[in-house]
């Protein structure tokens, strides 16, 4: 069967809809968003054709030309070329072509014809194309071109059958290899009018739509107030809408432990299930209607089109930091998670620019410090309303995620200065048409992003948790103890150990303790101190109502800007590892990070000690 | 006159890209992104910081640059073309 696979690789422009294509195709769940410079990296799947052929398929990041200036550009430039190591030629290039935008994308078609290999032409988003009166003659195109040329809808079930029925047909002869030169280059563009003047009737360069909501979105004064509205709103829905669901969870584990205990025999095994299953774990998974209501508004953000004009209007603030417009998108993603953030910054051109980003990206706020923020919070500040309007708890969510906001852009303005650098930081970035995000796709998302979160519930967290109620229950006290029996235990000593280190900064053993497992996976320091405290029998009526009771305000504080700046997740410091390459960067970013926090902790808790 | 010093709104043709120093990558870019002779170019609007950056409309797509990368585009007026 082997013998008659056919690879075929999705080139393109970016945002033209390679991966809702591929993902079409193969049934993938790769990310699509509206913004140039969501893929960066080769994913690969495959499928059946109905005569039987297996396709297997390449997504590809997006470029403007084969004249690659960045890492993921690199990576499109060396598959078409077959200089990528470990990937043979594909047999077949479907270059995908966004309907509503030939003049650009057609140059990058007839870019990659001159590659000599074959190609099919796919012209995705024909509905959108249709919506606004653009005519495309495509018969006479694929004439002109010399390619096969298929209407496809990438959004659309069914909208690959033309390019399915074509590319399972036999492969289409390449065309001739031309040479690259400047004066060839400019040729393209001569090429491109003919082929339009030729085949397109285009009612209006742009969507009317697009120029109107563009004129609101971008003004100086309203653009501003509506980005600042939009972030505002974002946590006091995080707040408004998850707390009531996060409560409702926190309630039924609490029954279903107190049921489960009742069944069981009092003992060890009966602790590790109330105690490390149900109060650990559960306290955890009653954060997920939080994380999923901002998830909510990052996917439909990211679907708009709205978030490059956001970055538009920041773009002054960015440079005089030492950021790049084009950081904006990978930081934003950063407040899902840094992962994905950092790997997004291989779409920055500069390596400078890209290196700053990586090192601030995990000082923006992921959802997995949510949990942390959520739960503090909660036990900490009252709901009280400021200015009528304004639930006090959200905006000190809001604030939060500020002071990650204003640490990065100190950082950055820090490494700028220390490096001198004067020199020239690029832009050019497009600005994509407004989309209304889909039902489906928005809930196919969320769906993704609630079982990745499970996912780490039972498995990184789960064994951390256990582990963490072991080290809390073992030893048990000694004979004719006068302590509680959790000082006795590995716990009491570690975490003992440990605060000489943060008693500075306001921690009790406890949380202390609770930092290493965080380590791994920042949600479980919820669920370590929920089972310390359960262990140690001081937590009735809920972690937050143990919390209160154990440890000031000051040090609450202190602890939630500690998970601010703090270094965590191993995984983090591990992408930036494998994307940059160098143990430095590793040192420098942990190294900076743990100052800052500890610095900023510091003060937090004396002056707000002080001050009570 | 550079694109840079366009007023918003005000229609115009390229005229050419100029490499900043030798082998310039990003007057490259621009070329490929459509910035040739004979295409016409609109300033759609200006960041809300010093003008900069500005978001120009050419061909079906906007884009917007830095005013670095503008300057590095002349353009005339349409009249004039
Ligand atoms: N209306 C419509 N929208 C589409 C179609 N195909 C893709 N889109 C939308 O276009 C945007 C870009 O889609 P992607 O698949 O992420 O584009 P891409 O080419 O992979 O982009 P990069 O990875 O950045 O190069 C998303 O908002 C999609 O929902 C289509 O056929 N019709
Ligand atoms: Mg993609």
């Amino acid at each position: 069967m082997s013998a008659s696979t056919l690879r075929i690789a999705l080139v393109g422009n970016p945002n033209c809809g390679k991966t809702a294509l591929f993902n079409l195709l193969t049934g993938g769940r790769q990310k699509v968003a509206n913004y140039a410079g969501v893929t960066v990296e080769r994913k690969e799947g495959r499928f059946t054709a109905p005569s039987g052929r297996v396709l297997q398929i390449l997504d590809l990041p997006g470029t403007y030309s084969l004249d690659a200036n960045s890492p993921d550009e690199m990576i499109t430039r060396d598959v078409c070329a077959g200089n990528y190591p470990g990937e043979a030629v594909p047999d077949l290039i479907v270059c995908v072509a966004d309907a509503t935008n030939l003049r650009l994308h057609l140059r990058f078609v007839l870019e990659v014809k001159r590659l000599g290999r074959p190609v099919v032409l796919a012209l995705n988003m024909m509905d959108t194309a249709r919506q606004r009166g653009i005519v495309i003659d495509v018969p006479e195109l694929q004439r002109r071109l010399g390619l096969p040329v298929v209407e496809t809808v990438a959004v659309k079930r069914g909208g690959a059958q033309a390019l399915i029925e074509r590319v399972d047909g036999e492969v289409p002869a390449a065309a001739p290899v031309q040479p690259d030169d400047a004066a060839s280059r400019a040729d393209l563009h001569a090429q491109v009018r003919e082929l339009l003047a030729a085949t397109l009737t285009m009612p209006r360069a742009t969507a009317a739509i697009d120029d109107t909501l563009d004129r609101w979105a971008l003004h100086p004064v309203f653009g501003l107030a509506i980005l600042a509205v939009v972030m505002f709103l974002v946590f006091q829905a995080v707040y408004s809408i998850g707390k009531p669901m996060t409560d409702a969870i926190a309630d039924g584990f609490d029954w279903m432990g107190g049921h489960a205990a009742t069944l069981m025999p009092a003992g060890p095994l009966q602790s590790l299930v109330t105690d490390g299953l149900f109060g650990g774990l559960g306290t955890v998974l009653g954060f997920l209607p939080e994380i999923l209501v901002l998830f909510l508004f990052i996917i439909v953000l990211e679907e708009s089109g709205y978030l490059p004009r956001a970055a538009f209007l920041l773009d002054r603030l960015m440079l005089s930091v030492g950021l790049t417009g084009r950081s904006f998108i990978p930081l934003l993603s950063s407040f899902a998670c840094a992962i994905p953030g950092i790997m997004g910054t291989r779409s920055i051109t500069d390596p400078r620019d890209r290196l700053t980003t990586i090192l601030i990206a995990p000082l923006m706020t992921c959802s997995a410090r949510l949990p942390v923020y959520a739960l503090l919070i909660g036990a900490f500040i009252p709901i009280r309303y400021v200015f009528g309007v304004f639930n006090l708890q959200g905006v000190v969510l809001f604030t939060l995620y500020l002071a990650g906001i204003l640490g990065a852009m100190l950082v950055g303005w820090v490494m700028k200065h220390i490096r001198r650098d004067k020199s020239e930081h690029a832009l050019m970035m497009e600005l994509p048409s407004y989309r209304v995000p889909k039902l489906r796709d928005v809930a196919i998302g969320l769906y993704e992003r609630g079982m990745i979160f499970l996912k780490r519930l039972t498995g990184v967290i789960l064994g951390l948790t256990v582990l963490m109620w072991f080290l809390s229950t073992f030893p048990g006290a000694p004979e004719g103890a006068t302590r509680p029996a959790i000082e006795y235990s590995f716990a009491g000593y570690i975490g003992r150990g440990l605060q000489y280190i943060f008693a500075p900064i306001g921690f009790n053993w406890q949380i202390s303790l609770a930092l290493i497992p965080a380590f791994a996976a920042r949600e479980t320091a919820v669920a370590a101190l929920a089972t310390v405290y359960l262990v140690g029998g001081e937590a009735a009526g809920g972690l937050g109502h143990a919390l209160a009771g154990q440890i000031s305000l000051a040090s609450a504080l202190s602890l939630l800007v500690w998970f601010a700046y703090a270094p965590q997740c191993m995984s983090t410091l591990a992408i930036i590892k494998r994307e940059t390459d160098s143990w430095r960067n590793v040192a420098i970013s942990f190294g900076y990070m743990f100052v800052m926090a500890y610095t900023a902790s510091f003060i937090v808790y004396q002056v707000a000690r002080a001050l009570a | 006159m550079r694109l840079s010093e366009l007023p918003k709104g005000a229609p115009a043709v390229v005229d050419r890209v100029h490499d900043a120093h030798a082998a310039d990558p990003i007057a490259q870019r621009l070329r490929d992104l459509g910035f040739v002779d004979g295409e016409p170019v609109r300033v759609v609007a200006v960041g809300p910081m010093g003008g900069d950056p500005v978001l120009i409309q050419i061909g079906f797509t906007r884009f917007a640059l830095r005013k670095a990368e503008a300057s590095r585009v002349s353009v005339r007026s349409e009249a004039a073309a």
